[in-house]
């Protein structure tokens, strides 16, 4: 029997010990068996009997007015089944959004970027769908194109959403800006004139793009009841629910979500993608449709990382000392608004990034343009700031004759500096502790390539496997950075997570059920589930049920959030069972011993024990053939929006840290940069699981390290169109680029988490990418104030 | 058209091929092993390799007319492989196919799956090759989208290298993204399966 109460925090006090199997462990990953046989079932290998193919048409152009729309040779074709337009869009409702509903679900007479989603087509094979759609004719008018901020906030600037009317439309300065938030604590010309010297620089940051391997698809089937059954690769499902029922004209309870294998999201799937078209296709065919975007498609798919400009101002006094620091973040949002106005809210709060600073002057904003659509991706808005100022770090460093790290270190927040907004960081903040670990760390020998057993092996070399130089050009450098991420969802968002856990006894052995909307995206949430009903329940058989809709939200797989909150929520929930099969037990037992009654009673290797170690009884033989079922949320502490003129507010749960230290090797010649090491440094508060907390590091690091040096969406600024939208265009990197990552985790508790545990899978991203720019900036004394670092770059034939 | 080839040790026949239609396709929409990988489909991210006469090939590049006669290894009959390989000394087909005949994955299936207790520690009933219980031993595997291509690819390497240096490993597996691991317990794997190999011998 399932009840259903609202818990907030932690509500007992008890202590599990050891069992065996639980959190610390670093037990193996559930569905690993099925990963390495080609087993498990990701969205895009789903199957259904008479199933159809969707294909989406999307705009060729960026910025245009559809004058018409001619389908008819499309669906004259054999084996297509329907084709979809705006006009054929069952509800009044017809957009979508995370935070505004500003996105169509197909063009209405008007398309705003390059690939936006015109039409749909349902075929019997894939290839039938992709040529019908491209006999669809589309008439476009081009309209004037929105590119950058001089065209965003020109006083005759299209607007890119005439009209608007959300809630960040009242306090904007210009319609084409989603959100702004300034920051303002105290006295910033005052705390200048203090100041012995000044740095100020300009900064790029590249459109990054999350490239998950798995791509976009899932299957919807129609069912008798006039709904229709999703199965998707999402981060969200109750989020995907929320949008995609109104817009199909169907009651949440008609769409019933099931999460299918997810191979990664970072973020690029907290946005829908194909969740709507393949339900809107089945609907009008009647037939269960899969739609699988190839890469191509994948990269107009989902929303990127915003590129940014960042103009910074710091300054310091001779001492070392910061003494203020102004900026302007200007993030690019694209066509529509996605998780724009949170990004912004990252962006201004950590812009000041880990250090004291107690006068500043921020101002963050996001724009609307015809560019392709931005929104969330690991580290969301803090990567961009913390690739600015570690770039001022290093400037004020150096203009003071100061040693980078130390410089840092002076100046590191730690547990009890008040942040920009007001907020006091009431955990600990070992900034300065984790980049002395990275300094500590021994350097890679030099010249490695010659070192490494007999005679030099080139293909450890920039330029690697290609031959292309011996050693000569090739020169050292070596960079620090640290940054700070929160943890959660910020802002006054109630951000909550539910679990239902049953406890019962199958063949003779007492198991846990842990049933969340959890998705596992490759995280490993799924492995610290069971651990945890293994230490709360003191059981070792654990099964995790499917993540659906069946069972109330687990909120978003992002934000570094998940462990922390489901896995707070099976934590909380698991301690339910235990207190209800505790009382079962005085119920049934209580009055044969004694300990029953007064004791702490702990559950552990599958019985009922008192502190001092004394079984009193079988988890099996109190439950015999009844189950333990309940279903609870979990909160974390509240937060509050920043104030919309000065930013001040306890807008953050939590907060996290990681430092990296870089060696590059740099072929000056040919531009090539070789990342030699990215020792990092991080702490997680508490390892729930060594071996997922290593493997998210070493992932968030080399994703930091992509942008540093390859990776970028690149918008042609004269159509607004995307230019690499490929693997073969658009470079992730490759073992061959990706050096060995030593890390080094710290666990200081966070008194207000679970098992005091920090969120961890963003921070990393943050400090890899101005670690690897600072050792390529101290190999060739360039300043390089973009990401990524081309070849033109390096050998000034830009 | 109609193509007969051998697939994880088994005789295939797809029937009503196009000429268009990848390897890749038709092995995961035509004969049911969506273990092949479709992440780029066109041949930079090594996610659906699989072994075309031994060779590790890309199979989205693959045209399914190509493989006629031919014979197939796919990350589901790895295992296979891999016995038949330590039996006889030598790479060669096997006799068993890994859910051959069947197509896809029903959404009941789908439906059904759990994360069932344990059953990586122990392989449940499953059996693995020593390149897919390192991967999973040494944490390699975390959206495990990559896994299949990887495991192909790194079990051909050390086929041919039985001790590998991690600039070999490297070089083998360079035509392989990752987008979760960072790659170092890729590495850890592989060195792993290498030395597992090397004690048994």
């Amino acid at each position: 029997m399932a009840q259903n109460t609202r818990t907030v925090g932690t509500p007992t006090n008890v202590t599990q010990k050891h069992n065996k199997g639980g959190i610390g462990e670093s037990t193996l990953r559930p569905d690993g068996t099925l990963k390495v046989t080609g087993e498990f079932a990701y969205s895009s290998d789903m199957w259904h009997e008479d199933m159809l193919w969707g294909q989406t048409l999307r705009s060729t152009v960026a910025h245009a007015e559809i004058v018409s729309i001619d389908i008819s040779e499309a669906l004259a074709m054999p084996g297509v089944y329907s084709v979809l337009t705006y006009d054929d869009l069952p509800a009044e409702m017809k957009n979508y959004g995370l935070e505004i509903q500003d996105t169509p679900v197909l063009a209405n007479g008007r398309v705003r970027h390059h690939g936006e989603p015109v039409a749909l087509v349902a075929a019997d094979h894939p290839e039938t769908a992709r040529r019908a759609a491209a006999k669809i004719k589309i008439d476009y008018r081009e309209l004037p194109l929105v590119t950058d901020e001089a065209s965003a906030l020109a006083p005759d600037a299209p607007l890119i959403h005439e009209g608007r009317d959300d809630h960040h439309s009242g306090h904007v300065p210009h319609p084409n800006i989603v959100h702004r938030q300034p920051i303002i604590r105290g006295n910033v010309e005052e705390a200048r004139k203090r100041a012995d010297v000044i740095v100020e620089g300009e900064y790029t940051f590249g459109m990054q793009d999350q490239a998950f391997l798995g791509p976009e698809s899932g299957l919807a089937v129609p069912s008798e009841d006039g709904g229709v059954d999703l199965y998707v690769a999402t981060q969200w499902l109750h989020s995907d629910l929320q949008q995609i029922a109104p817009v199909l004209g169907l009651p949440p309870e008609k769409v019933r979500m099931t999460l299918s294998g997810v191979g990664g999201a970072f973020g690029g799937r907290e946005d829908i993608s194909m969740q709507i078209h393949a339900c809107l296709l089945a609907l009008a065919t009647n037939k269960p449709v899969k739609i699988v975007y190839n890469r191509f498609e994948s990269f107009f798919g989902h929303v990127h990382r915003h590129p940014a400009k960042l103009w910074y101002e710091h300054g310091a006094t001779k001492d070392g000392k910061i003494t203020h620091m102004k900026c302007k973040i200007v993030l690019d949002g694209g066509a529509y608004a996605s998780a724009s106005p949170a990004v912004v809210g990252n962006a201004s709060s950590l812009s000041v990034g880990p250090y004291v600073v107690d006068d500043v002057d921020i101002e963050a904003i996001a724009l609307y343009t015809n560019n392709p659509p931005c929104g969330a991706m690991r580290g969301f808005g803090a990567v961009q700031a913390c690739f600015a100022y570690e770039a001022q770090m290093d400037k004020l460093a150096a203009k003071l004759g100061m040693d980078p790290v130390e410089f840092r270190q002076l100046n590191a927040m730690e547990m009890g500096t008040i942040m920009p907004t007001g907020q006091v960081v009431d955990s600990p903040a070992p900034v300065a502790e984790l980049l002395r670990r990275v300094k500590a760390r021994p350097l890679p020998p030099e010249r490695q390539w010659e070192t490494a057993g007999e005679g030099a092996d080139v293909r450890a070399l920039p330029g690697g496997l290609s031959n292309t130089t011996h050693g000569e050009g090739v020169v050292r450098g070596v960079g620090y950075a640290v940054g700070i991420k929160n943890v959660g969802f910020s802002e006054g968002f109630d951000d909550y997570s539910t679990a239902r856990v049953r406890l019962e006894v199958i063949n003779g052995e007492p198991v846990a059920m842990v049933h969340t909307a959890m998705a596992e995206v490759g995280q490993g949430g799924v492995t610290v589930h069971a651990q945890i009903a293994r230490t709360e329940l003191g059981v070792t058989q654990v099964t995790i049920h499917p993540a659906d809709t069946q069972v109330g939200s687990a909120g978003s797989t992002s934000a570094s959030r998940q462990t922390y909150m489901t896995g707070g929520a099976v934590k909380n929930t698991c301690e339910h069972v235990r207190e209800a099969l505790l009382e079962m037990g005085r119920r049934k037992n209580g009055s044969y011993h004694p300990a029953w009654a007064h004791a702490e009673l702990l559950l552990e290797g599958g019985k009922v024990v008192t502190d001092g170690g004394e079984v009193l009884a079988d988890i099996a033989d109190i439950l015999e053939n009844e189950a333990i079922d309940l279903e609870l949320e979990f909160r974390h502490r509240p937060t509050v929006a920043f104030d919309l003129k000065t930013g001040q507010g306890d807008g953050h749960v939590q907060y996290t840290f990681a430092a990296h230290r870089a060696v590059v090797e740099v072929d000056t010649e040919l531009g090539l940069v070789k990342v030699v090491e990215l020792a990092t440094a991080q702490d997680v508060g508490k390892a729930l699981n060594m071996l997922s907390v290593v493997g998210q590091i070493q992932g968030g690091t080399t994703q930091g390290l992509g942008v540093a040096v390859m990776e970028e969406i690149i918008v042609d600024p004269k159509t607004a169109k995307v230019r690499n939208p490929s693997f073969t265009d658009y470079l992730i990197p490759t073992i061959l680029d990706t050096p060995t990552i030593p890390v080094d985790v710290l666990e200081l508790a966070d008194p207000n988490a679970p098992y005091g545990l920090r969120g961890l899978g963003e921070a990393p991203t943050l400090s890899s990418t101005p670690a690897v720019l600072a050792a390529i900036r101290q190999a060739t004394g360039l300043e390089l104030n973009k990401t990524p670092i081309r070849p033109e770059a390096l050998t000034g034939t830009l | 058209m109609r193509v007969n080839f051998t697939v994880n040790g088994r005789q295939q026949e797809a029937d009503d091929v196009w000429e268009g239609e990848s390897l890749l396709y038709v092995l995961r929409e035509r004969l049911g092993l969506p273990g092949s990988k479709n992440a780029c489909e066109q041949g930079e991210c090594g996610s659906c390799t699989v072994r075309l006469d031994g060779v590790p090939v890309c199979s989205c590049l693959v045209a399914a007319g190509q493989v006629e006669g031919r014979d197939v290894v796919t990350v589901e009959g790895l295992a296979d492989f891999a016995k038949q390989r330590e039996q006889h000394g030598h790479g060669g087909a096997c006799g068993t196919g890994g859910g051959c005949g069947s197509k896809g994955v029903s959404t009941d299936e789908a439906k059904k799956w759990a994360a069932k207790p344990g059953d990586s520690q122990t392989g449940e009933g499953i059996e693995l090759s020593n390149i897919q219980q390192a991967f999973i031993d040494a944490g390699a595997v975390q959206c495990g989208f990559c896994t299949p291509g990887l495991l192909v690819q790194a079990d051909e390497l050390l086929e041919r290298n039985a001790d590998p240096s991690d600039q070999d490993i490297r070089e083998a597996l360079s035509g392989n993204l990752c987008r979760c691991t960072g790659y170092e317990k890729i590495l850890d794997a592989v060195r792993l399966a290498a030395a597992r190999q090397g004690e048994a011998v």
